[in-house]
């Protein structure tokens, strides 16, 4: 029947020092629904990004067949002249301007001299009826929901005729409804021709619409699923996507268990712009001393969210719930006072909320407890000096001084100062955001080294992961969060990665149902 | 003794470009000056000149810097607090007769609160800077009109005076009529005396902190860096001592000025609220996950710029004798520009009061040299803005450099 639209023949894609993609193969038929799904992280967003110009010619090996013809991407306008679009996951819609606007945005109606409004908006009614939008086109986007946001994305890839559709996990930020709604479009559009690639964590919504499924692991695929000759069951999926073994890569400890020394109880938190939309639903979970927890989860469950808002209230609006540390309840309204009761936050983003990047290790590392290296507000800097210098000699960071500017170091580098700046604040609960992404495997092993040394001498680590190996590997109990709130707890020796991924997949249904 | 690497000879010119670019330019304008035959850049009298013309600037640009170090924000509404605050001192002191010391106090009172005002919009209800103080601009210019009713106060009393624009020592004036040899003679020792105490001062702090540290192990700077550095800087003062001791003596404002660049050079450098200003204007994000209340910090900024404007002010009646309601007038510019080009950066967390010294004495000294040579004041203005361009692109061409190494 159907004729091949597109294949993607031995990609190989290397970022420095990480191999993304490792010769991936991938044929998407004309007309049909292929969902791409994997682990964050497994080269999915990469592969697309090939595909759509983002990552030019050049920039990978292997080739790129589409309607028959070798083509050469440099950028976005290559592609999307072929009839290519790729819609990401962050909306790229401008919010102060109406919805016809940024449909056209970029490929305006009439000439450049003068853009014919009639048109425009005359055009962008049509295309929002076609996804079921009963908007006006002078509707500004900010007045919009989110999910009527995604509709008016897919409404400004058909304005550009669109042959091959890419999403990129377009019901993330969806509920239910809006998020059945999308996916029904997408099987209208299939029967006038469409094709449409779907990036998605969600199994259940991509074996409802999907006509092949492709998993892709590592950088490569591990198995292509094909809706009339496999069946498409859960199991199956997730057996593909993480079927892989844990080896010795954590360094190994004996846990020392004691009392329930932090808990959080009834945690409530909204979305700081929009209010009413809960990020953290009537949380509970507790730590014990000399316990490392993991909580688990896939992008988007509300984990940074929920640590942030516990810490000094960093995060969202309306927040509710209590925290009691060591039995007596507590507030930390400012993160002065998350940190002077020895709390401490590892951001997961260390370029951007961590470290001021302007200023040199030694600074960075003092930053958060600068009362330990002065008197009265007058800073000894010798004293400064001597603690920074101890703490890159213990983190082992790669430096030529304690002066070097951190915006010079590599990721990992960056990392053991971010954690080095907490480790001498003192905490005693140490909440770790992603500590290990997007640095390599020697510098993960010693971040597990570090947390390992924490919980011997008695503190507390709650350990925020999105690679599950590493959360399995470290934790000595995990808590799975999803859509804001904890839906399930295991004994670490217990986990597994399937039992994990199924706890967040019934939950899905459980919304759903 | 270490010797002195190369290495370390051209990371301190390297963190100097500054002062190199300073010397440079003084020595262009000495040569240019010398051939036209109009006199000398260096005269002592023009000296003196040169400090008394910038001490505002100087104050300014401090304050100015601190709000430039929170992210790149400025105060526009300088210039016009600082006529606001002299046509109070003005009234106070001229038309109300009012307590010297009372009418100063109530007038720093006054810049406090002004700053107080656009710290208020700017850190808690977050309005930008550059509109709060757009804001303040007209609104500060137009109640000091209506203060001084459009008109000029003029002049001060002479124990107003005293206490900016005197000289030290100062002298009676019986020993100066009757034998002026004497005066002068005096005049130059005891500027000598003065300069000669601050720099054996200076050596013994150096001597004592590079022990203490070397006794605890710290890392010292190599030993004939150290000692040339104390060198410069003892021959610097006794220069300018002596060419000032030639002239009227050691001017107060110059201590005024010295005190209040010292105590904010150690205020941004070694104090804990101090850095907050580089961590805010670095990540603001970082800052506020480190316990850092950034909205205290900008806060205080602007309270602090309101203050030391109303400190200008009253340099600023001193020096002119009076009080105008057109004082001021791009006061802000020159305080913005030497920030600038002392090396702070356009985008916070970078720059230091000396640096912004070095920029007021900058844009002082090409303002004085062009003066001198006669150029046309429309053709000043054009090369000034020329300069600040050109030396802003030095620093951002040199960092670039710096940074890809």
């Amino acid at each position: 029947m159907a004729k091949t639209l597109l294949e993607m023949k031995h990609i190989t894609k290397t970022f420095p020092g990480v191999k993304a993609l490792d010769d991936v193969n991938l044929t998407v038929q004309e007309g049909e629904i292929h969902a791409l799904v994997g682990e964050n992280g497994a080269g999915k967003s990469t592969l697309m990004n090939i595909l759509s110009g983002i990552y030019p010619y050049g920039s990978y090996s292997g080739d790129i067949v589409y309607d028959g013809n070798v083509c050469k991407f440099l950028n976005i306008k290559d592609s999307e002249k072929k009839g290519i679009v790729i819609i990401h996951q962050e909306l790229a819609l401008v919010p102060l301007l109406t919805i016809g606007e940024n449909m056209f945005l970029g490929n305006e109606r009439g000439s450049s001299a003068k853009i014919n409004w009639a048109e425009t908006f005359g055009k962008a009614d049509e295309l929002l009826k076609m996804v079921g939008l009963s908007e006006s086109s002078h509707t500004l986007i900010k007045d919009i929901g989110v999910g009527k946001q995604q509709l008016v994305e897919i409404a400004k890839a058909l304005g550009k005729n669109v042959r091959l559709l890419i999403l990129d996990e377009p019901t993330a930020s969806l509920n239910d409804t809006e998020a059945k709604h999308l996916l029904d479009l997408l099987l209208e559009f299939k029967k006038k021709g469409m094709t449409s690639i779907l990036i998605s964590h969600k199994l259940n919504e991509v074996s409802y619409v999907a006509d092949t499924i492709t998993v892709i692991r590592d950088g490569s695929v591990i198995q292509s699923l094909d809706k009339k000759k496999d069946t498409f069951t859960e199991d199956t999926i997730i057996s593909a996507m993480v079927g892989r073994s844990l080896t010795d890569r954590f360094p190994k400890r004996v846990p020392h268990i004691g009392e329930v020394c932090f808990e959080v109880k009834d945690w409530c938190v909204d979305h700081p712009v929009f209010e009413g939309i809960k990020v953290c639903d009537h949380v509970n979970f507790n730590v014990h001393k000399g316990e490392v927890v993991g909580i688990s989860g896939l992008m988007g469950a509300g984990r940074t969210e929920l640590a942030m808002s516990i810490f000094g209230h960093s995060y969202g609006s309306n927040i509710s719930g209590h925290i009691y540390l060591n039995g007596k309840e507590v507030h930390f309204p400012t993160v002065k006072s998350a940190i002077e009761h020895k709390l401490a936050y590892v951001t997961e983003d260390r370029k951007g909320n961590g470290l001021i990047l302007s200023e040199s290790i030694c600074r960075n590392t003092t930053s958060a407890r600068p009362s330990k290296i002065s008197n009265h507000n007058i800073i000894n800097f010798d004293k400064e000096r001597q603690v920074s210098k101890e703490m890159v000699q213990e983190m082992h960071t790669k430096c030529s001084s304690i002066d070097e500017n951190v915006v010079q170091l590599s990721g990992g580098n960056m990392q053991k100062v971010l954690l080095g700046k907490w480790l001498f604040a003192e905490p005693d609960i140490l909440i770790l955001d992603e500590p290990t992404r997007g640095i390599d495997v020697g510098a993960k092993y010693e971040i597990y080294c570090i947390i390992n040394k924490m919980v011997e001498q008695g503190k507390s680590v709650i350990f925020i992961s999105s690679e599950m190996p590493e959360i399995l590997g470290m934790s000595d109990r995990i808590y799975i969060m999803n859509a804001g709130r904890i839906i399930g707890e295991m004994k670490g020796k217990d986990a597994t990665q399937e039992n994990i991924m199924s706890c967040i997949i019934n939950s899905d249904k459980g919304i759903k149902g | 003794m270490a010797g002195i690497q190369s290495y370390d000879i051209k990371k301190t010119l390297k963190n100097n470009t500054m002062i190199i670019a300073l010397g440079v330019l003084m020595i262009m304008f000495q040569i240019l000056i010398v051939a036209t035959g109009n006199g000398s850049l260096f005269a002592p009298s023009n000296i003196t000149n040169i400090i008394n013309q910038n001490a505002y600037v100087v104050i300014l640009a401090t304050g100015m810097l601190l709000c430039i170090l929170t992210g790149g924000n400025i105060d526009l509404s300088v210039g016009s607090i600082v006529a606001l605050v002299g046509a109070i001192a003005g009234t106070l002191i001229v038309n109300l007769h009012w307590n010297i010391y009372l009418s100063i106090i109530l007038c720093l009172v006054v810049g406090i609160l002004i700053g107080a005002w656009h710290g208020l919009w700017i850190a808690y209800i977050h309005i930008p800077p550059f509109i709060v103080t757009l804001a303040g601009m007209l609104l500060w210019r137009g109640v000091a009109l209506i203060v001084l009713n459009g008109l000029t106060i003029s002049p001060m009393p002479d124990n107003y005076l005293k206490l900016f624009s005197s000289y030290l020592p100062s002298l009676s004036q019986a020993i100066q009529d009757n034998d002026p040899e004497r005066a002068m003679a005096l005049t130059f020792s005891v500027t000598m005396i003065i300069a000669a105490v601050c720099c054996i001062v200076l050596w013994i702090i150096e001597f004592v902190q590079r022990g203490s540290k070397r006794r605890k192990g710290y890392d010292v700077q190599p030993f004939g860096l150290f000692i040339a550095k104390l060198v410069l800087f003892t021959v610097l003062i006794m220069v300018v001592a002596a060419l000032l001791g030639k002239d009227k003596g050691l001017p107060v404002i110059l201590i005024i000025v010295a005190v209040i660049v010292a105590a904010y050079a150690y205020y941004t450098q070694n104090t804990v609220p101090g850095r907050y200003l580089y961590a805010l204007g670095g990540n603001a994000k970082a800052a506020q996950l480190s316990g850092v209340n950034t909205d205290h910090v900008m806060f205080f900024a602007y309270t602090n710029m309101g203050f030391l404007s109303a400190v200008a002010a009253l340099v600023c009646v001193a020096r002119f004798n009076s009080a105008a309601p057109t004082a001021g007038t791009n006061y802000e510019m020159d305080a913005i520009g030497s920030c600038f080009i002392g090396g702070a950066s356009a985008y916070g967390g970078t720059g230091t009061v000396s640096g912004a010294v070095v920029g007021a004495i900058f844009m002082g000294v090409l303002n004085n040299g062009m003066s001198i040579l006669g150029i046309d004041s429309n053709w000043q203005k054009a090369v000034k803005g020329f300069v600040l361009l050109l030396a802003v692109l030095f620093d951002v061409v040199s960092k670039k450099r710096k940074s890809s190494k």
